[in-house]
């Protein structure tokens, strides 16, 4: 968020242009393919709707680490597997709808504290390289993930349902049914425009997220991270435990993280146990970085705007892959590469502003 | 005061040593020394450890050139490994067999490794400090960019297209008939259970030997200045750009030779996602072996293949023996991430 108000600054239009090439491609991309898919009006508007539903709340909770100077939180999967392991033990002490999501969403919460706090704590060790460390990280987790879902539970971990547990007599099975919470939340407030219908109380809570964030910056704590995320050293000397709020931002970003991955498998319905978190960093960080988001800038606008042009694309790829070349399977492995290529870009264009921004310094200096 | 000294002695030795170094090595003789509990052959457990080793000693190796000039570890090895499985089909496409459709593999391969290395150590260059992340993204996108093109490149030989469409290659293709087994049959030793794949140790020995003579040549010791001081290696007119394109190039050459060598002790050559998750296990082999974000040697590469390799070969067997449980995939991402994570952490790297 910092460096928004320099954005609206003069700039060339060339420059303009550059730190725009993102959503620009984008566009293009999306203007050029949805004629080729022949997808009706009513199907995308519904299919957008739906992933802004399920996507927004996990990629808000990128938003505060960016702030406190953190970059992508490549760690956020550690809060979907948090959410992930909440939402398996629901289900196995059957409570069914909103009330299951809400104990699941408690239970995650501690697990996810504890989790972006040793994240927080390790990113603290490797400042300067937050992202490939916390990108790491997320491996690192997913085997300890695996040693607790598929070896502890239902071995040192009571599971009593025999729909969840392996036949080995241990270890969690491939995908969990979560047909008890299978869009609860998204059909409480039921509302159909063009045939299209809205998951309105999912976009209260979206909306709700949105305000806690803006509420956010304007706080003590808001206020110290984009201090730490401007200097480190600048807001030392001014007084702030830098460490403790760089934690803190993870700890907060994680634990949202956890709540976003709840809501995203009540839209989905089903449970990949062992795949469903492995994606989603990668895919909401995507997201964020189309709509027009940096490694140190990121704002509400660009989650929304993202979402929209990155889900377009994913929609209409298979299509498209299969009306031009007939082989749906190359609109598959395009979309693929448009998500790597995507975050390739976007931290390629960041790092070199980045260096471009320092030399100029140095020459003023 | 004895006690004291050689508390300190221990110490110092245990933190040049590295305590994951020491745990994993530990681990790893405690599987030898319990194996023979668990039905397992030790014979057979070293010729599967050294077999796994020459398939991906060269991997590691390719880590060597890039950490020497500063650009950190190639988590972009990927790129690399593309250049080699394009020779690797070429050689079949044009019909090649035996051990010249080896060395035509890696003849084909490296053009693509000399214009993708160029081309990506150009863009590390614009990119100094943030090397990492982006090689990770640079390798990603180009295995699915490659992905399309496995489908639409104008192959046709039919052991590798697809049997109904005649067209797109296939995702797993089998070397037999070219150069399966060329090298690690070559002189190979057999006694018992236990058996020595010596044409591919010779291979990364003279490999290995190469990189140790090119590291003490004026270009090698040029490259080593600019990774260590770059303002010094600029103020005696070494081009600093220039020796880190020249690493990434060699790099990534290294990367499309080993993967060629991996495939012909393999049998097959894996296509589309194949090389996705080839990058990790050679950083954490050669992190495992003693090297650093900045800091490699040749002894790490070969003391940190055995150990990692070691353990991927043991675990599984002797688990499998004493308690019928397989975790030995949960401990393989635990550790290989876990030493990527130390080497990220450390504190003297911390300046970098």
């Amino acid at each position: 968020m910092r460096g928004e108000s320099s954005m609206n600054v003069k700039k060339s239009p060339k420059e303009l242009l550059i730190n725009n090439l993102v959503p620009i491609l984008f566009i293009l991309i999306c203007a050029f393919g949805i004629p080729l898919s022949g997808y009706s009006g009513s199907y995308l508007l519904n299919e957008i709707l739906s992933r802004l539903g399920r996507n927004s709340f996990l990629v808000l909770s990128l938003l505060i680490p960016v702030m406190a100077g953190m970059g992508m939180n490549f760690g956020m999967t550690l809060g979907a597997m948090a959410g992930q392991i909440a939402l398996i033990l629901v289900t196995d002490w059957n409570v069914v709808g909103i009330p299951a999501m809400v104990l699941a969403a408690l239970i995650s919460m501690p697990v996810s504290v504890f989790l972006g706090w040793l994240c927080g704590n390790i990113l603290n060790r490797a400042k300067g390289r937050e992202m490939v460390t916390g990108y790491i990280i997320s491996f690192f987790m997913n085997g300890v993930y695996q040693l607790v879902v598929l070896y502890m539970m239902g071995s040192i971990i009571p599971i009593s349902s025999s729909a969840l547990v392996l036949p080995r007599g241990y270890g969690i099975r491939n995908t969990v049914n979560l047909e008890g919470m299978r869009k609860s939340l998204d059909n409480l407030i039921p509302l159909n425009i063009f045939g299209a219908s809205v998951p309105v109380a999912t976009f209260i809570l979206v909306a709700i997220f949105c305000l806690i964030i803006i509420w956010f910056r304007r706080t003590k704590l808001g206020q110290d991270m984009r201090a730490v995320g401007q200097d480190m050293e600048v807001a030392r000397q001014a007084g702030i435990k830098v460490e403790r709020t760089r934690v803190l931002s993870i700890i907060i970003s994680t634990v949202f993280a956890g709540f976003g991955m709840i809501i995203y498998l009540q839209n989905i319905g089903t449970l990949n146990t062992y795949n469903s978190h492995s994606q989603i960093g990668m895919f909401s960080i995507a997201a964020l970085l189309v709509g027009g988001a940096s490694v140190d800038k990121a704002n509400i606008r660009n989650v929304f705007i993202g979402i929209i042009l990155f889900h377009l694309m994913f929609t209409i790829a298979p299509t498209v892959g299969r009306n031009l070349i007939g082989e749906a399977q190359l609109g598959e492995y395009f979309r693929v590469f448009v998500s790597y290529g995507v975050i390739t870009l976007a931290l390629v264009l960041y790092e070199v502003r980045k260096r471009r921004e320092q030399r100029k310094a140095l020459e003023e200096a | 005061m004895d006690t004291a000294v050689i508390k300190e002695k221990a110490s110092q030795a245990l933190k040049s040593f590295g305590l994951p170094r020491l745990i994993i090595t530990l681990f790893l003789l405690l599987l030898f020394i319990i194996a023979p509990l668990a039905n397992v052959n030790i014979a057979s457990g070293v010729s599967d450890m050294l077999t796994r080793f020459g398939m991906n000693s060269i991997l590691v190796l390719a880590m060597v050139p890039m950490v020497h000039s500063g650009c950190g570890l190639n988590f972009g090895i990927p790129l690399g490994i593309i250049s080699g499985l394009l020779g690797a089909t070429m050689t079949i496409e044009f019909g090649f067999t035996g051990f010249p459709s080896f060395l035509m593999a890696i003849l084909f391969a490296t053009p693509f490794a000399i214009i993708l290395g160029a081309g990506y150590g150009l863009l590390l260059n614009k990119v100094k400090g943030g090397e990492m992340m982006i090689a990770t993204y640079v390798g990603f996108s180009s295995v699915a960019f490659m992905c399309i093109m496995w489908l639409l490149l104008p192959y046709d030989n039919p052991t590798m297209v697809w049997g109904y469409a005649g067209t797109g290659l296939r995702t797993t293709i089998s070397v037999e008939g070219a150069y399966l087994g060329v090298l690690d049959d070559f002189l190979r030793i057999e006694i018992g259970h236990l058996a020595i794949p010596t044409g591919t140790i010779l291979f990364f020995a003279l490999l290995a030997l190469l990189m140790w003579l090119f590291l003490r040549t004026k270009t090698g010791t040029a490259m080593t200045a600019v990774g260590s001081n770059p303002v010094f290696a600029t103020a005696s007119g070494v081009s600093v750009d220039r020796m880190r394109t020249l690493s990434v190039i060699i790099s990534t050459w290294l990367g499309a030779v080993g993967i060629i060598v991996y495939e012909q002790s393999f049998g097959f050559i894996q296509l589309y996602m194949g090389p996705f998750n080839m990058a990790m296990p050679a950083v954490s082999a050669i992190l495992l072996g003693g090297a650093s974000v900045n800091k490699a040697s040749i002894a790490n590469v070969v003391i940190g293949t055995l150990l990692f390799q070691g353990i991927l070969t043991m675990t599984p067997s002797v688990m499998n023996g004493l308690i019928q449980m397989d975790i030995s995939e949960v401990i393989r991402i635990i550790v290989s991430n876990g030493m990527i994570l130390y080497a990220l952490t450390r504190k003297q790297e911390a300046s970098r």
